[in-house]
């Protein structure tokens, strides 16, 4: 992507007013897309970003800078500007010396999705349009898109690291509007693979078309959530984003240091229930979320975060680390050569149980059973969080029953984790994710099996 | 780079164009600098310079769009070519067109405050350190503040086509945002402050970190009240929430294709005769105010809802178009993606009452500062709408207790025609809509 020496050249530049560490971080990165809505293959957009960011930490002051200029003297430039938000110690020039370790890919790419014909990607949409129509005449609207992106980034920094990675990721999303009696109702549902083209070998567009049409045609018949507190029962891959917000973002270092997160001062105390363990995996092969190195250099790891019940370790990212004297766990990411890195998560999930899903709900008498979570919202510090129930239906009786429109669903993390009653033995992934934390979207996986909490607060409109 | 030279890049490429194809060009520049204070030192500052292009063709009746984030020439070209094939694979439609000059004179906006420019980085590193040691100072509850921050940005943009459309636009804005803890016992709440503006002397330092102050502390102490029907008090930050959701089912986009509410009640009484919505980007005061839209088209004054009855969509030149309308210049984008259609400046009209006269006037309610998880609780196709709420309850005219962990929902349609009274206190923040303190009927508080 850039010469050895240009990016060692580039790193004794930013060390020149004294900078303890230097890092530049250079990203191509080319995307396409392809939207139909409204029966109309409305458009194919193709993108192309590259940049570098370049980054200079002294004592607990990072400066920053990007710029788009690859050349030798952009980016000296930006290695300028970013050292002078850093000055202090006391300089002079330095020879990075660079050893290139890469790390194995979590798996391998068959089918890059640039050598395919952008005639072969429209016809998907084509596809997923009439089999969303065929799922029934109340289906009056559909949007079904295609994305595909490749992103090869390139880092070294002053400790002599130099690392690369040539990630791939592939997507496919159908969105549905059915018009009832009752008025309109959506139903959603997307794929996503780290993977090439070959995802649609193993992902039929029709199937998905039809399940997103069959979300919007169950809800027509749904009746208003209820309102208050109850057991939630859910299902297999349906709310791994719970545990995304309202426990994995408490686990980020970088919040945990700054005391916004109710997990501070935690480690090795119990905080769930002793059958719930945690995991941050970003090296879980073909999950939305995994990648060989960070956008630090470092290659992903399994981090467990709860064991058993128990709060085994925070996710590190290299200034967390350094400054605990300890290594990264693979957690820092960045949006873009234009974001300085932080700690995200990557692939995170509940590990699998042992009870029989059907046992579960039909030891609940009365809550919620929800098929999929929406988005949410988690304060760190408190642990509150707020979701939405975009497929969900009443528990009666033991029974799944009616479905219920949209609710929101809220709790607070700490306590949820308490309150896991029951964990199933049909651990499954959820849909891939974005990640938002301060603004920066980065690519997410999250899993559960079933699972039933014993109280949470259903915001529906129903008494 | 100045507006100028960004329109020459722009005209370039529409000279590119072929015979029977309509081209489109955007082109963006910033200049951004921003910094992150944590306990008295910098933890963070970052500088930098961004641009892009955006490059839309219509040939044979199909649109193809590619963007790229340089303006290296050779790129500009390559930029271009793959636009140009992309139109080849989508599907005809006879609507499909570029904006063309309509008249309309863009409004005299005062969005470029040269003084930014003079403003040293130390300068600004001070006001954010001034901001983190006021909102320390600020009550004795507050332990920490867990970000403090300056950031500026300095942009200009450039749209021409095929079709005579020549605009150049350049914005300066800065603000300073901070996000506070405060612990009492056990318990440990959050808040945040802002200040905006389009030069640093525009910033309220004290403003930013008094709010930053209130929002963590008022909540401390806060409970889960019982499930209850209650008339609801929506303060401006959130009611400003609220608009944005209901602004975008305005949009011809949404009516076109099937996913507005509103659809088909052009004319109806949608709303509480109360309720006059605007949407007005020509408007100085808004921080989201601007003189040309995503096309290039002069922004205008869109009268929404006025008095309670809907009066307008909002169109781009395709939805204005194919709507058999025009386009209000609502046009909204950024040079990586096609113009959509969005409101820009929205805002009720202002009632005569202040909020602490709407308060005494309720028996029983929760007014509400601060929600999460809206736009996740919302579904703008159906209007069902849940949301997290946090606040203070209402008793016999006056604020009482906190209460958090609630929801409260209804539906977009309900609310509006459940407005019993718009406050008087009209509030510009930095989102595309305004807020106005709102109370609202009957609406289902969830709690334990």
């Amino acid at each position: 992507m850039i010469d050895e020496s240009v990016v060692s050249g580039t790193l004794s530049e930013a060390l020149k007013t004294g900078g303890e560490l230097a890092e530049v971080f250079v990203e191509d990165r080319r995307s396409s897309s392809a939207l139909l809505d409204d029966g109309k293959v409305e458009e194919l957009t193709s993108g192309r970003t590259r940049g570098a960011g370049i980054r200079v930490v002294v004592g607990e002051t990072t400066g920053f800078a990007h710029t788009s200029d690859l050349s030798e003297a952009g980016l000296a430039k930006a290695a300028r500007a970013a050292a002078a938000a850093a000055r202090g110690g006391g300089g002079g020039h330095q020879i990075v010396a660079l050893s290139r370790v890469d790390a194995p890919a979590p798996n391998e790419v068959e089918v890059l999705p640039e050598t395919v014909a952008k005639a072969t990607k429209v016809d998907l949409l084509g596809r997923a349009d009439e089999a969303a129509r065929g799922a029934g005449s109340a289906i009056t609207q559909v949007s079904a898109r295609y994305v595909d992106g490749r992103r090869r980034i390139l880092v070294a920094n002053s400790d002599g690291l130099l690392a690369g990675d040539d990630q791939v990721r592939t997507r496919f999303a159908v969105s549905c509007v059915a018009v009832g009696d009752t008025g309109m109702q959506t139903g959603f549902e997307s794929v996503g693979r780290p993977i090439g083209f070959e995802l649609f070998d193993e992902y039929e567009v029709d199937a998905l078309a039809r399940t997103a049409a069959n979300r919007a045609l169950t809800k027509l018949a749904a009746q208003p959530a209820p309102s208050g507190s109850m057991p939630v029962v859910i299902g297999p891959g349906g709310g791994g984003v719970l545990f995304h917000e309202a426990c994995g973002h408490g686990l980020e270092a970088d919040l945990v240091a700054k005391q916004a997160s109710v997990f501070r001062n935690r480690v090795g105390e119990q905080v769930a229930h002793p059958e719930v363990t945690l995991i941050d995996d970003g090296t879980m092969a073909r999950e939305w979320g995994a990648y060989a190195i960070d956008d630090e250099g470092r290659p992903a790891q399994r981090n467990v975060l709860i064991e058993n019940g128990v709060l085994t370790d925070y996710m590190w990212d290299l200034l967390r680390a350094r400054k605990e004297g300890r290594e990264s766990s693979g957690n820092g990411r960045r949006q873009s050569y234009q974001h300085l890195p932080m700690v995200r998560m990557t692939n995170t999930y509940l590990a699998n149980g042992t009870e029989d899903p059907a046992d579960i709900i039909a030891a609940t008498d009365r809550g919620v059973y929800v098929a999929h979570l929406g988005g949410g919202q988690v304060n760190t510090a408190t642990g509150d969080f707020v979701f939405g129930m975009s497929e969900a239906y009443l528990i009666e009786n033991g029974k799944i029953g009616a479905p219920i429109r949209e609710g929101n669903l809220i709790g607070n993390g700490p306590e949820v984790l308490d309150g896991i009653e029951a964990l199933g033995n049909d651990f499954a992934m959820g849909s891939p994710g974005t990640c938002g934390k301060d603004g920066q979207g980065v690519p997410v996986g999250d899993g559960t099996p079933t699972l039933r909490v014993a109280s949470m607060t259903i915001g529906g409109t129903a008494a | 780079m100045n507006p100028e030279e960004l329109l020459e890049i722009a005209e370039r490429i529409v000279g590119w164009g072929r015979d029977g194809e309509q081209v489109e060009a955007v082109v963006g520049h910033s200049q951004e600098t921003e910094v992150r204070v944590y306990e008295g030192e910098i933890e963070s500052l970052s500088v930098a310079e961004s641009q892009g292009v955006g490059i839309r063709v219509i040939a044979g009746g199909r649109q193809g769009f590619a963007h790229a984030g340089t303006l290296d020439p050779d790129v500009l070209e390559e930029t271009l070519a793959e636009a140009r094939d992309n139109a080849v694979f989508g599907s005809p439609d006879e609507f499909f067109g570029l904006a063309e000059p309509d008249g309309v004179d863009p409004p005299e906006l005062d969005l470029y405050h040269e003084a930014l420019l003079k403003v040293s980085t130390e300068a600004k590193i001070d006001m954010a350190l001034e901001l983190e040691r006021a909102v320390r100072a600020g009550d004795p509850r507050i332990v920490g503040v867990e970000s403090a921050d300056y950031g500026d940005a300095v942009g200009a943009d450039a749209i021409a086509t095929t079709t005579g459309i020549r605009s150049t636009g350049r914005d300066t804005s800065c603000y300073l945002t901070a996000y506070s803890l405060a612990s009492e016992g056990e318990e440990t709440q959050t808040g945040f402050g802002f200040s905006v503006g389009r030069e640093p002397s525009a910033l309220n330092v004290g403003e930013a970190a008094t709010d930053a102050v209130e929002r963590a502390t008022r909540m401390l102490g806060a409970t889960q009240p019982p499930t209850e029907r209650v008339t609801v008090v929506l303060d401006p930050f959130v009611s400003a929430q609220f608009l944005g959701i209901i602004g975008g089912t305005l949009s011809g986009e949404a009516v076109l294709k099937g996913r507005s509410l509103f659809a088909d009640r052009l004319g109806d009484q949608v709303a509480a005769a109360g309720v006059t919505l605007v949407d007005d980007p020509t408007n100085p005061e808004a921080f989201t105010a601007s003189d040309a839209d995503g096309e290039g088209l002069a922004t205008r004054r869109n009268l929404l809802i006025g008095g309670g009855q809907l009066e307008r969509f909002l169109h781009n030149s395709y939805t204005g178009r194919r709507s058999g309308a025009a386009s209000t210049g609502s046009a909204v984008r950024g040079y990586a993606s096609t113009p959509g259609v969005g409101c820009q400046a929205l805002s009720l009209v202002p009632g005569d009452r202040s909020p602490d006269e709407l308060i005494a006037g309720i028996d029983n309610g929760v007014l509400v500062q601060g929600v999460s998880g809206l736009h996740s609780g919302v579904n703008p196709v159906s209007g069902d709408f849940s949301t997290g709420a946090e606040g203070l309850r209402i008793r016999n005219g006056e604020l009482a207790e906190p209460v958090r962990e609630i929801t409260i929902a209804s539906t977009l349609q309900r609310m509006l025609l459940d407005v019993a009274a718009v406050g008087s206190d009209l509030t510009w923040l930095p989102m595309s809509s305004a807020g106005v303190t709102l109370v609202v009927a009957e609406v289902t508080m969830s709690g334990a």
